[in-house]
């Protein structure tokens, strides 16, 4: 089995070599060694995109707006990442953010992931049919996860989540009425005393 | 009185981190110190009779244990070789996380001995090989089995009978990654079970060099004495490979720095030293001298450190017993300021770390400060702007800003990894090819260039919109937000100027690592010895603390 630090260094290099810069590489190989970290095709569809980056043209996208859309070659998913995980505290301002034409998103859901935890928002992704929600760069959950990840995804919709309950109130208060039952009524003497400051607090 | 931290401008230079010594600090003195309430146990020794085959060692704390595995190899004379281009060396060692069962053992014995080439697992967290002394071995062999102790003049010469020439950690060939044991306590702290590795070896070499000498002679064989054992070390030779690390990890680095500076600004600004602090402290240097006087090298560069050290020491000592009184108010910070106006560079670190010899209370907590969480900085901050990033340069980079890169002794050499065996290596730009894929640590040149793109780039442009048009300098963009919180974090200094002492680089580590003798072999790699002095196993739960001063051969 390949360590953690192996994959980091050896994308690392492998991307100086497929032409980003060494900021970049840095960056990639940092990404790919969470994919892998979280059990997802990595190394696999790194390795695809350099191969066919030797064949076919990618488009780079350095600036990104609300509605993103390739028309002729595919967005390159590094330069793609790289740019939202550099312009994510711009980004937060925009509910939600669609790209057309990703090659390898899988390489792309790593940056959104890391962006998660940068903005400290959870970020739920729809990729086509398939659903992940990126939970500030702890984990990754998706409803596809044993099957294989596409090559192509003809539209990635990104939707920034506010920090919000996933439970309602009355599920809380449930809880919470549950909880205080782990407490102690006070007595006379017991306000006096307990906490040590007697009935007052003031200075 | 408060004393400032020492700039990073003056310590960040290469011929100051050049100068450094080990401390208190030193990770094998560290390490010891974590490690002494240990048990330790020699859990097998299947050694044939010329010393050839596996033996385990291990420390174990509760449920806790970590094993050496070592494998003793028969080599022929013409295949041992220190250059990490060898492929068999006279033993192998692996730190196992655990007990290794009988199946581990077997997979280790196929692995370990392969080192860069075979295979490890997530149960092993450190890697090493070693080749004899072969001079100093046989020698202790031939006395021992005839029944004497050998010559001590010789042992003192090399210092150990075997050398380590890699001790490999942190994920590399399939090791455990450091995010699997960072929680556990024992290990907080830098290089601790590459420490206990070699630690453990010491003790192998020993074990072994008795076994040999009783099997040759059974009837007159002696063991080698303990007090010799202690004052026998283990022998590393280094070459580039430790440089780039440092250039790799800068908050690690500043981490390393930022502790030793805050020991020694505290001990600074202490009003009054105790009487048996301030004799320590001086019975120490005085009994330091002994590590200088023996310290043999052919290097001349080394020899003219090693003459101005001494001479500068006892010029401290003769001050020290003539002109000094430690019963005036902060008296160690008068001692540090004779120091700089009267001594070498070699000299202030070398006094600087024997000032904390007294003062477990300032290092010890300084210990736990030394590691660190790098990813928590990877990140740059990518909404700060063009004009807080030209200032942060300006603030923490002076000097670098003044080299004329375009002057071609400036822009001399270049870093590369070679084909051959993955290793970091300095070539001339100029004479040499490889120089387009130059790694990236020539900081200070990036770092100008960078510079002199912000210049001309507008103030209020974020980092991010820098970055679109700009990518080619991301990888210093990032260093340089680091700097401005970590201010140790970066080497001060051309890292591919004609006049660099890689050397300068790998003795900063080494100090850290706690090494002695530093022998330079030339201006790229050197030789060290490790735990030269320091307590055998059986002696851990009660040493003297300052061993380090106290050999005595």
């Amino acid at each position: 089995m390949k360590s953690l630090s192996e994959i980091e260094t050896t994308v690392k290099r492998a991307s100086k070599a497929a032409g980003y810069s060494w900021g970049v590489s840095e960056e990639t190989g940092k990404s790919i060694r969470l994919l892998e970290l979280f059990s997802l095709p990595g190394i696999k569809h790194l390795n695809e995109y350099f191969n066919q980056k030797n064949k076919s043209k990618f488009e780079n996208l350095n600036l990104i707006s609300k509605n993103n859309s390739s028309s002729n070659n595919s967005y390159c998913p590094i330069t793609l990442g790289v740019s939202f995980l550099d312009q994510i505290n711009v980004l937060e301002n925009s509910k939600k953010i669609e790209f057309k034409n990703v090659a390898y998103p899988i390489i792309f859901i790593s940056f959104i992931s890391r962006s998660s935890e940068i903005i400290g928002k959870k970020i739920y992704v729809e990729m086509d049919e398939k659903k992940i929600l990126l939970n500030l760069n702890v984990n990754i959950s998706s409803n596809f996860i044993n099957q294989d990840f596409p090559k192509l995804a003809n539209t990635i919709e990104v939707n920034l989540l506010e920090n919000e309950d996933n439970f309602t109130d009355d599920e809380w208060n449930n809880l919470y009425k549950l909880s205080e039952e782990t407490f102690v009524e006070e007595s006379d003497s017991l306000k006096e005393g307990a906490a040590g400051a007697g009935l007052t607090d003031n200075d | 009185m408060k004393v400032e931290l020492r700039d990073p401008n003056k310590i960040m230079k290469l011929s100051r981190l050049g100068s450094f010594h080990q401390s208190k600090l030193s990770f094998l003195r560290s390490f010891l110190n974590e490690f002494k309430e240990w048990e330790y146990k020699r859990d097998l020794f299947n050694l044939n009779e010329n010393g050839f085959g596996e033996a385990v060692y291990s420390f174990k704390k509760n449920k806790r244990v970590y094993s050496l595995v070592c494998f003793a190899n028969e080599i022929k004379d013409e295949e041992r070789s220190d250059r990490v281009i060898a492929t068999k060396w006279d033993a192998a060692f692996t730190l196992h996380d655990g007990v290794p069962a009988k199946k581990d053992i077997e997979r280790l014995k196929n692995e370990v001995p392969k080192q860069e080439v075979g295979r490890l697992s997530y149960k092993e967290l450190t890697l090493s090989r070693a080749n004899k002394s072969v001079r100093i071995y046989n020698h202790v062999v031939e006395s021992l089995s005839n029944g004497q102790q050998p010559d001590l003049n010789l042992l003192s010469k090399v210092g150990y009978l075997y050398r380590t020439t890699a001790v490999y950690g942190s994920g590399k060939f399939g090791l455990a990654d450091r995010f699997r044991i960072k929680n556990r306590e024992e290990i907080n702290g830098p290089f601790r079970l590459e420490m206990m590795l070699v630690y453990l070896v010491r003790q192998f070499t020993f074990d072994q060099v008795n076994h040999v000498a009783y099997h040759k002679n059974p009837k007159t064989a002696v063991k080698l004495d303990d007090n010799i054992c202690k004052n026998l070390g283990i022998g590393n030779s280094t070459g580039l490979g430790m440089a780039p690390f440092i250039v790799n990890h800068p908050t690690l680095l500043n981490n390393w720095i930022l502790s030793r500076e805050k020991a020694l600004k505290k001990i600074r600004e202490i009003k009054k030293a105790k009487s048996q602090d301030s004799d320590l402290f001086i019975d120490c240097v005085k009994k330091s001298l002994r590590n200088i006087t023996s310290w043999n090298t052919d290097s001349e560069y080394q020899q003219k450190k090693i003459s101005s050290l001494l001479k500068d020491v006892e010029k401290f000592l003769n001050f020290i017993n003539k002109d000094f009184n430690f019963d005036i108010e902060y008296p160690f910070n008068k001692i540090y300021q004779w120091l700089e106006e009267n001594t070498c560079e070699e000299c202030i670190e070398y006094i600087v770390s024997i000032m904390m010899e007294p003062y477990d209370n300032i290092v010890n907590p300084l210990v736990k400060e030394m590691s660190s969480d790098e990813e928590k900085y990877f990140n740059i901050p990518t909404h700060r702007k063009v004009e807080e990033l030209c200032n942060i340069i300006e603030a923490k980079y002076p000097n670098i800003l003044d080299i004329n890169f375009e002057e071609k002794e400036n822009n001399k050499n270049f870093w590369f990894i070679s084909k051959n065996k993955e290793e970091p290596r300095l070539a001339d730009r100029f004479e040499e090819h490889g120089s387009e894929f130059e790694q990236p640590l020539a900081i200070a040149r990036d770092i100008k260039k960078l510079y002199d793109k912000l210049l001309v780039s507008k103030n209020s442009l974020t980092i991010a919109e820098f970055l679109t048009l700009n990518s080619d300098l991301r990888h210093v963009v990032r260093r340089a937000f680091i700097v401005e919180k970590f201010p140790y974090s970066e080497i001060q200094d051309n890292t591919i100027g004609k006049d660099l002492m890689p050397i300068d680089m790998l003795r900063l580590k080494l100090s850290f690592f706690g090494a002695l003798k530093f022998d330079p072999r030339s201006d790229k790699w050197l030789r060290i010895c490790m735990f030269q002095g320091a307590p055998l196993p059986n002696e851990l739960k009660s040493y003297d603390e300052q061993w380090v001063y106290k050999t005595n051969i």
